[in-house]
């Protein structure tokens, strides 16, 4: 699946956010949208999923226009404020992986017998197959989010969205949450992600845009925005990883 | 025992059974959604149709029903403008009804038929009555079952199901309907006052048991039927509102449960 922005412009009423933005994205990519606090990364991705309308400009996925892309549930996303739900909520992690199946399966459409065992390889995937009785609340910051990423991959989308998925985590959880998106790239999803903590993110990447307040974004190869600028903010970095 | 046999009584029996199944269900969405004070704002407007019927002379069911539906058109209209603080305007909506039934209150000639809509009457359940209950709890039982997945994704996370493509808005809106049904037809049998307790109470008591989604949902539906059952043979022996006594074994047993909190 491949996505690619042409010349996107976005205003909310008072403000001008995004400008003249065009990149592609490639089946099998990893990306990562980059840029400080309010320089429009999540515009940009609810605009990519097809959240707020487009203004100017164009978004095709697969080649088609996203006005008219029907097949959404191909794509996944795990929203900024994820983990924001009331900690009391009487759910169970299984059940919440649930919801991320029957969303866009559409209108009275009832659960399969197939889905069970979906639910319990996204469990598997993300580590938390033991905890999966657990009550979502009960769990860590690092646990739960990994819940929210299993529950964007259980309808196998082809492409997963991420904003900000590793905020208020400890180092250890963010690196073995970044391992695990970096292992989903390997295995072919396609992924986006906002991120502010590029240190770990950056060695499973291979795509980083940069947007930038009054200025043009910009697109890099990993390897390139190594060698160019960050070289030496990020001396840990292997070359090949 | 010979009084089990009184038509009229076992009538009480079926009604409270079948309410007691769909009102948790209601319920659960309800304070999931942290919205627990509407029922108490719709079953105020459905006391204020009660109190409009009487005093001119139409059916009270009926208006309080048409009430009932406005006032949750009224909370869901008031509530995009305080999204985040969605208790102002259940507040505002049980205000008004609170004011227009005390205000027509004043006007009703037949008080007796007034306060059983506060408290609820087992005598005053007529075949007819009986019969609308039982399709009206089927509907509604039927309802919550079909949409059982997009009502959870919503009071879990009702950004996050828009965002997935849940119809947030219909659902929405359907749902506040069977509320305010739900809470206005119910209204005449465990009255008006208390019919929001028993939205509540059961599912509070589920909460501090249970372990996921599904066993809070059943867990509330036995606890309501349980304290249903219990008050109407309490209030058959002594005489007593049916209501009343419904909700105070309710709370007895809420805070006997407190100890078992789930860790
Ligand atoms: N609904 C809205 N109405 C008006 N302005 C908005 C709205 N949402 C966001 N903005 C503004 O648009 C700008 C970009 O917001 P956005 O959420 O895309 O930023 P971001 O890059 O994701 O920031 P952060 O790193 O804090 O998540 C911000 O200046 C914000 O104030
Ligand atoms: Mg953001």
């Amino acid at each position: 699946m491949t996505l690619e922005v042409k010349d996107l412009s976005f205003d909310y009423p008072d403000k001008n956010i995004l400008s003249d933005i065009s990149f592609k994205v490639d089946e099998g990519d990893f990306l990562c949208i980059l840029g400080t606090n309010g320089t429009g990364k999540s515009t940009l991705l609810k605009l990519m999923l097809g959240i707020l309308k487009i203004q100017k400009g164009e978004i095709l996925i697969d080649g088609i226009s996203s006005k008219k892309f029907k097949e959404y549930k191909d794509i996944a996303y795990v929203s900024q404020k994820a983990t924001g739900f009331n900690q009391d909520f009487p759910a169970t992690v299984y059940e919440v992986v649930a919801a991320g199946l029957y969303s866009r399966r559409g209108f009275l459409k009832f659960p399969r017998k197939s889905d069970r065992k979906k639910i319990e390889k996204a469990l598997e995937m993300v580590g938390m197959f033991e905890l999966k009785d657990r009550l979502i609340g009960r769990l860590s910051g690092g646990q739960q989010q990994r819940v929210f990423i299993a529950k964007a991959i259980v309808s196998s989308p082809k492409m997963i969205f991420l904003d900000e998925p590793t905020v208020g985590i400890d180092v250890n959880a963010v690196d073995s949450i970044c391992c695990l998106l970096g292992d989903l790239n390997k295995q072919g999803y396609t992924i986006i992600m906002v991120t502010h903590d590029l240190s770990s993110v950056i060695h499973h990447s291979n795509k980083i845009l940069m947007l930038s307040e009054n200025e043009p974004c910009r697109m890099f190869d990993t390897n390139e925005f190594l060698n160019q600028n960050y070289s030496s903010q990020y001396p840990h970095h292997k070359e090949g990883h | 025992m010979e009084i089990f046999t009184y038509g009229f009584i076992q009538r009480a029996f079926i009604v409270g059974f079948f309410i007691s199944v769909m009102t948790p269900m209601i319920g659960n969405i309800i304070v999931l959604k942290r919205l627990s004070s509407v029922g108490d704002a719709l079953s105020h407007a459905s006391l204020a149709g009660v109190a409009i019927g009487l005093c001119f002379s139409y059916s009270p069911v009926v208006v309080a029903v048409l009430f009932s539906c406005l006032a949750a058109l009224g909370i869901e209209y008031f509530r995009r403008f305080f999204p985040r603080y969605s208790e102002i305007s259940t507040t505002l909506v049980l205000s008004l009804g609170v004011g227009l039934a005390a205000v027509f209150s004043g006007f009703v000639k037949n008080a007796a038929g007034f306060n059983s809509f506060l408290f609820g009457s087992i005598v005053a359940i007529s075949p007819a009555e009986t019969l609308a209950v039982t399709l009206l709890s089927v509907m509604v039982i039927i309802i919550s079952l079909l949409l059982y997945r997009e009502l959870f994704y919503i009071a879990f996370d009702e950004e996050g199901a828009a965002l997935s493509g849940v119809k947030v808005k219909t659902i929405n809106f359907v749902f506040t309907l069977l509320t305010a049904i739900v809470v206005s037809v119910s209204a005449r049998t465990v009255g008006a006052l208390v019919i929001s307790s028993l939205m509540v109470i059961p599912v509070a008591c589920a909460m501090i048991i249970s372990k996921s989604y599904r066993s809070n949902i059943i867990y509330s539906v036995i606890f309501a039927v349980i304290f249903t059952t219990a008050g109407l043979v309490i209030s058959c022996f002594w005489d007593i509102a049916p209501g009343g006594t419904i909700v105070l074994i309710g709370i007895a047993a809420l805070i006997l449960l407190l100890p078992f909190r789930r860790k």
